[in-house]
């Protein structure tokens, strides 16, 4: 058995905020799970069922190397073999805006959990549009490092691109949390404050 | 010291094996070994399911060739299947030829060797006798049950008959069925054999076997267990120990040779009625018919699965493990699956791989 490391690495501050909504005992799908910071966290300490789906199979050998059940995957193809409901959340974490259809993506979200929390970069934040506005190039920021041409971010979003979006699905917002330097803000003018949104959401006809 | 556990042990199973077929075997013989000491609870075997022409020299030396066990780079103290921490075991499977029963063997109502009359086996029939050796170790339930090729056969045959045995299945480089193209190559080995005259109709063993054909048999295998820039990267199109090309039907390439040898070196170690017996066996495998169809209906979420592919094997690609997988997730069942890069094939699961065995240490120890 590998040591317990002396602290706990620090979860991606997204991720913390799903960790600590997550009802002890339930089952999760990681969607885009990396390497499986957050299924460990859940496994320890919410003794979660925590499955994964990740592209990069590096990634993968290290999660299962981890004793996590994670299957290399590509959520833009592979969602459509989970069956219905069979997770109490599906969770896409920074991966919405690389999918190439995103709205598939969501609707199978939605259709394998009763629940599912989505986080993504707000590309409506200040410094985004700012960058744009005065620099006229794609912006490069902390939380969207890549430039316009090796960026696996093909579908950049905004929080009210995404209310929209989910308005029109008719998906029901359980909470949202907006994040901005790493800290929690509140929901006014999310839409250009915040850096990076975290969305709880269900469909209007689940019953719980 | 329990003379049931070591290297080169054998044991008649207590009974008749009810076989696939219809009807039964008996007496069975299986011949194992085990490394490693088994708990106080018995809760830490690891069975190791071997590949068609492999057997239960896992991790000793073979007593035919002197070669060194076939997984030394993943078996052994401090290895990924690792011996200080689990009672490993590896049984010759049934229909072989080192020393679990099969066409080679006696049939007590001639006093001659089995031949042709011995029955046509299944892969589920390999498991039972694995399960009645299990029985005479005292081994309820295993922690894994692991394999490649058609030892990931075996494993998931494992999981679908006796799910509250297993623990754990790793499955490597392997398939829930075989494929048309599957049964095709091994339909030209086996017509390789049988028109060797020496064949016989299976009744060769007072005199020469049918080496020229089993060979031809195992060198059209062998290229199906490399890939084409496996080849391509070892051999080229160089000519061997020569010059120019000979005009001639010599080995010219060496591609040629080594395939020659890989023959040759195979005949003296395998019985040609084995390779007919066992490769039928996996034609016949088809873990979704043995369950209304449905392959998800083989499996339950009792025991948690890894499958490996690797990206140039075409004998058994991973489109096959994926299709397990979506299987695993329909059953609910704890399922992790990696696709690893290798140049070498199918046969890359027998090779020293890093990641393999990150992978598979990290399985074994969640």
């Amino acid at each position: 058995m590998s040591e317990a490391p002396l602290r706990r690495p620090t979860l991606r501050p997204d991720l913390e905020i799903i960790a600590n909504h997550v009802e002890p005992r339930a089952r999760v799908l990681d969607v885009g799970c990396g390497t499986g910071d957050l299924m460990a966290e859940l496994r320890a300490h919410k003794q979660v069922d925590a499955r994964g789906l990740e592209i990069d199979p590096a990634n993968v050998a290290a999660a299962v190397a981890r004793g996590l059940s994670v299957v290399q995957g590509d959520a833009d193809v592979d969602l459509a073999d989970y069956p219905s409901d069979s997770f109490d959340y599906a969770i896409l974490s920074q991966t919405l805006q690389t999918a190439r259809a995103p709205d598939r993506v969501l609707d199978e979200l939605l259709r394998i959990g009763r629940r599912a929390f989505v986080s993504f970069p707000n590309f409506a934040h200040w410094r985004v549009r700012l960058s744009l506005l005065w620099g006229g190039r794609m912006p490069v920021t902390r939380l969207l490092p890549e430039r316009w041409y090796d960026t696996p971010n093909i579908h950049h979003l905004t929080v009210d691109d995404f209310r929209a979006f989910l308005a029109e699905r008719d998906v029901a917002v359980e909470r949202s949390w907006f994040l901005s330097g790493d800290r929690a803000r509140g929901a006014a003018a999310a839409n250009l404050l915040s850096e990076h949104a975290i969305f709880l959401l269900h469909r209007r006809n689940q019953a719980f | 010291m329990d003379s049931r556990f070591g290297l080169d042990r054998r044991v008649t199973l207590p009974g008749a094996l009810a076989l696939d077929g219809g009807g039964a075997l008996s007496p069975v013989e299986i011949a194992y070994e085990t490394h490693g000491r088994l708990d106080a609870d018995a809760g830490n075997a690891v069975l190791i399911c071997h590949a068609l022409t492999m057997d239960q020299h896992v991790a000793s030396p073979h007593p035919r060739t002197g070669k060194p066990g076939w997984w030394l780079t993943m078996v052994g103290p401090g290895k990924p299947i690792d011996t200080d921490r689990f009672l490993v075991i590896c049984a010759n499977v049934l229909g072989s030829c080192m020393g679990s029963s099969g066409p080679a063997s006696l049939n007590p109502e001639t006093g001659r060797p089995w031949g042709m009359a011995f029955p046509v086996i299944t892969i589920r029939d390999m498991v039972r006798a694995q399960a009645m050796l299990l029985d005479h170790l005292g081994i309820a339930r295993l922690a894994a049950v692991v394999g490649g090729s058609m030892g990931g056969m075996q494993a998931l045959s494992w999981a679908a008959t006796y799910s509250e045995r297993v623990g754990a299945a790793l499955v490597i480089a392997s398939t829930a069925r075989h494929s048309a193209q599957n049964i095709a190559f091994h339909e030209v080995g086996r017509q390789a054999v049988m028109a060797d005259p020496r064949w016989n109709g299976g009744d060769y063993y007072d005199a020469e076997p049918p080496a020229a054909g089993l060979a031809v048999a195992r060198m059209a295998a062998h290229i199906t267990y490399l890939s084409e820039a496996g080849l391509t990267e070892k051999f080229g199109r160089r000519l061997q120990a020569r010059d120019a090309k000979s005009f001639g039907f010599d080995a010219d390439f060496q591609v040629e040779s080594y395939l020659r040898h890989q023959g040759l070196s195979f005949v003296d170690r395998f019985d040609a009625n084995s390779y007919l017996y066992i490769t039928r066996a996996m034609d016949y495998f088809d873990l979704a018919e043995e369950h209304g169809g449905t392959l998800a209906r083989a499996f339950s979420s009792a025991t948690r699965f890894c499958l490996v592919s690797f990206d140039t094997d075409w004998l058994y690609p991973t489109a096959e493990s994926r299709h397990i997988v979506h299987a695993l997730n329909a059953a609910g069942a704890p399922a992790s699956f990696v696709e690893l890069a290798s140049p070498y094939g199918h046969d890359a699961f027998l090779l020293d791989s890093p990641e393999l065995a990150r992978v598979v240490a990290g399985f074994l120890r969640a």
